[in-house]
């Protein structure tokens, strides 16, 4: 015992004494691409969730809870999105700078608009979250929004290193706005086409490059289909010239599998993160990738 | 529109007649300029309708625009500068986050669930079985929120029933730090102690209906207690956690310690992380220590009619003298856990398995006596029990869980060759053991939700000689708050 505890405190000298970069945790991999963007080398950054994980789901683990405990900047979404298992992992942590609203505490969805916020909260229309709809890192417009207030988060954080994030910022507010205007026009084909989806987690996206949602498979958000629910999509999938079924990575596929096989509907598993498909290393290939295998499932 | 179609219709009709008479033929010119009016009038009207259509249509469009606008200017808006409420991710966006637990259980048994023991465990707490028949189990109320800044508070207060009374327990009331950081947690209050990995979980939050028979036997479900907790987070990628806790030592498997002191102290040591994206572990010792005095069994809940049947005759007597039973002296109880989880991927959405396990070792060395007996009858108790669970559940698509688990137990008490020691008495007391009890459970979850489960389950219980088959049907509902996913 006593030698463990010993072990223990060296060990946590011997990590705190080295602090050159600012510890960075964020709940999904999207953001961890963000800071690596704004930041460079001058931050260490893990993410909680990978790609092909859903982050509704998962569990506040031993090992997320280590992480948490040594991070000097907690980026998440927020909106509840993480309401499961981020509010154990911070109070379990032990760490003062990463409590809900301290100096270490960014969430996305407080710095950019939300759509769908329910006008009546009722666990009868499923997993809704109050604040609307969080997934919104799949509009690249608000991306911007949101990698502006955390430029300054950082700056914030970070005083001696405050030039090089605005620096970098700069720069990527200028490479992001120029990939915007490219993704606009090669995805200009894409306007009005009819889709379906699993879960609603591409509303922003879809609001973006005004693509119509038919349906989503999910009746309700976080509740599997029924087989009533999928006769029904047939019923309208046949009723509605659906362009595209999409999903994401991690997202229980059989269902929409099933659907595209009886309607002959082509079926598309987007990256919805970095690190959804093995070629998305970050967020301009999230984009990139997304837009071709759509045109790639409408040209067909 | 209407009126006019009649109006026009009535016209029609009237011009039919071939005899036309000068009178009428004037009546006739009349109608026609009456008409011509009348259709004058609608139209006009019909203009000033479309008019306010048109002109409706245009403010639309103009709150449109302007909409539009509001939201161009909001997203380009610095952060700051927005006007729309902050949102997080507390548990709920009320303050507190409240929720409300609903459970309740159909049990059928072979045996008797009343003359239920542990042939050598005073058994107490919440150790009794549920009911025969269906019945509603706790009904539990949840509030927790963040004090302030530097401050966390959680009340967990259960509502159950017995006979026909409602009587209230207050399973958790606690505050604990936020704010000390380099991982340091003080909590303070009545908590759930953190010793072993099922103690801190509530029921709604277990794999099966039951507890495992070391907890039944050992801690009478869950220990629960008055006091403080110290606990410290290495900062190391290695989860370390290393805490110990100061008890009252009030409830049981303590019971009636002195007042001004801590009867109960227990420290632990977790360690855990994962293995590559699909793996995740944890592992544990515990040490709990009491100084117990008067240590009464007696289960919490329907199971008070056997303190009158003591002596009724002798098969009753056997099975419900523990009850009846008092121990003072040291508790020393170790506990050993291990958890183990893969997903692929590390998504446990569609499919996922849960391996666990924990050992338990408790001596126990003091005096028994058994209540209102005269003289009183009293002898050394000395025991050394152990016992251990195993479990796996495993989740084979979205929404259903099947989960198979063993337990077992050893005791061995010294009933003989030690200074007094009296075996009479530790016989009445139910304290002599009788073989091994051991236990296989099978059970079959549904989740429609995260919020909602039913669960069937079956249990071929040999806790006391005779084989018992046990089968449950339970329904756990929360409604509030959405629950933290625990480890």
């Amino acid at each position: 015992m006593k030698q463990l505890f010993l072990l223990a405190i060296l060990l946590g000298f011997s990590a705190s004494t080295i602090k050159a970069e600012l510890r960075v945790l964020t709940c999904e991999p999207e953001w961890k691409s963000l800071v690596e963007e704004l930041a460079g080398d001058k931050v260490n950054a893990s993410s909680a969730t990978t790609g092909k994980q859903d982050p509704h789901r998962i569990q506040a683990r031993p090992s997320l809870i280590a992480k948490a405990r040594r991070a000097d900047l907690l980026i998440c979404t927020g909106a509840d999105l993480e309401a499961g298992w981020l509010p154990l992992l911070i109070r379990k942590s032990g760490n003062a700078d990463i409590q809900p609203y301290a100096k270490g505490y960014f969430m996305a969805t407080d710095h950019v608009l939300l759509m769908e916020k329910p006008e009546v909260l009722d666990r009868s229309q499923g997993d809704i979250h109050a604040a609307g709809n969080p997934h919104v890192h799949l509009d690249p417009r608000r991306i911007l929004e949101i990698a502006k207030a955390l430029a300054e988060k950082l700056q914030a954080l970070d005083i001696d290193n405050s030039t090089y994030y605005q620096e970098r910022y700069q720069d990527f507010e200028l490479r992001w706005n120029k990939a915007i205007e490219h993704w606009q026009q090669k995805a200009a084909t894409l306007k009005n086409k009819n889709i379906i989806t699993y879960h609603r987690s591409w509303i922003y996206f879809q609001d973006w490059l005004q693509l119509n949602l038919i349906s989503t498979i999910e009746a309700k958000p976080g509740i599997p289909p029924s087989s009533g629910q999928l006769a029904k999509l047939i019923k309208q999938s046949s009723a509605t010239e659906v362009e595209v079924i999409f999903h994401a990575a991690y997202s229980h596929a059989k269902s929409a599998e099933w659907l595209a096989s009886k309607t002959n509907i082509p079926l598309v598993t987007l990256p919805y993160t970095v690190g959804g498909l093995d070629n998305v290393n970050d967020l301009f290939s999230m984009f990139d990738t997304s837009i071709n295998l759509l045109l790639e499932a409408t040209n067909k | 529109m209407r009126h006019y179609v009649y109006i026009l219709c009535l016209a029609f009709v009237v011009q039919i007649p071939t005899t036309m008479q000068a009178a009428e033929q004037q009546e006739i010119e009349q109608i026609k300029t009456e008409l011509l009016l009348l259709k004058k009038q609608y139209q006009e009207k019909l203009e000033l309708l479309e008019k306010r259509i048109q002109q409706a249509e245009k403010q639309v469009k103009k709150a449109q625009i302007s909409a539009q606008r509001a939201e161009n200017v909001a997203r380009t808006a610095a952060a700051p500068k927005q006007t729309t409420a902050p949102t997080s991710n507390s548990d709920n966006s009320f303050n507190p986050a409240f929720s409300v637990i609903f459970s309740g259980v159909y049990a059928a048994y072979d045996e008797d669930p009343e003359e239920y023991r542990i042939p050598g465990m005073q058994l107490g707490g919440e150790s009794g079985l549920a009911a025969e028949g269906f019945s509603v189990e706790h009904t539990e109320l949840v509030m927790s929120a963040n004090i302030d800044d530097k401050f966390y508070a959680k009340l967990t207060y259960a509502l159950a029933s017995e006979g026909s009374e409602v009587i209230t327990e207050l399973e958790e009331a606690f505050m604990e730090t936020t704010s000390l950081d380099d991982g340091m947690k003080v909590k303070l209050g009545r908590f759930y102690s953190d010793v072993g990995y099922l103690n801190s979980k509530h029921g709604h939050s277990w794999d099966f209906v039951d507890q495992p028979l070391v907890y039944r036997g050992m801690i009478g479900g869950n220990y629960s207690d008055d006091g403080v907790q110290f606990s410290w987070l290495a900062p190391t990628d290695l989860y370390t956690l290393v805490g110990a806790e100061l008890m009252r030592g009030d409830s049981f498997p303590a019971g009636g310690i002195n007042d001004d002191e801590f009867g109960v102290q227990t420290a632990y040591l977790k360690l855990g992380g994962d293995w590559g994206t699909d793996h995740s572990w944890l592992a544990g010792i515990s040490f709990w220590r009491g100084d117990l005095e008067a240590r009464m069994g007696g289960h919490a809940h329907g199971e008070e009619s056997h303190e009158e049947v003591v002596h009724m005759d002798d098969e009753h007597a056997h099975g419900a003298a523990a009850d009846s039973a008092v121990f003072s002296g040291d508790s020393d109880m170790t506990i050993l856990e291990l958890v183990y989880k893969w997903a692929p991927n590390g998504n446990p959405t569609d499919v996922n398995l849960q391996l666990q396990m924990e050992y338990f070792q408790r001596d126990e060395d003091g005096l028994v006596w058994l209540e209102e007996t005269d003289p009183l009858e009293m002898t050394r108790y000395k025991t050394d029990q152990s016992g251990y669970y195993l479990q796996g559940v495993y989740q084979f698509m979205p929404q259903w869980r099947v989960g198979l688990r063993y337990d077992r137990l050893d005791i061995d008490t010294i009933m003989d060759g030690l200074a007094g020691v009296d075996e009479e008495v530790l016989e009445e007391s139910g304290l002599e053991p009788e073989g091994n009890p051991d236990r296989w459970s099978l059970m079959l979850d549904w989740s429609n939700s995260e919020y909602s489960r039913f669960r069937v389950q079956y249990n071929r219980d040999n806790s006391f000689g005779i084989t018992d088959n046990q089968w449950y049907f339970q329904y756990i509902m929360s409604m509030g708050a959405h629950g933290a996913h625990t480890f």
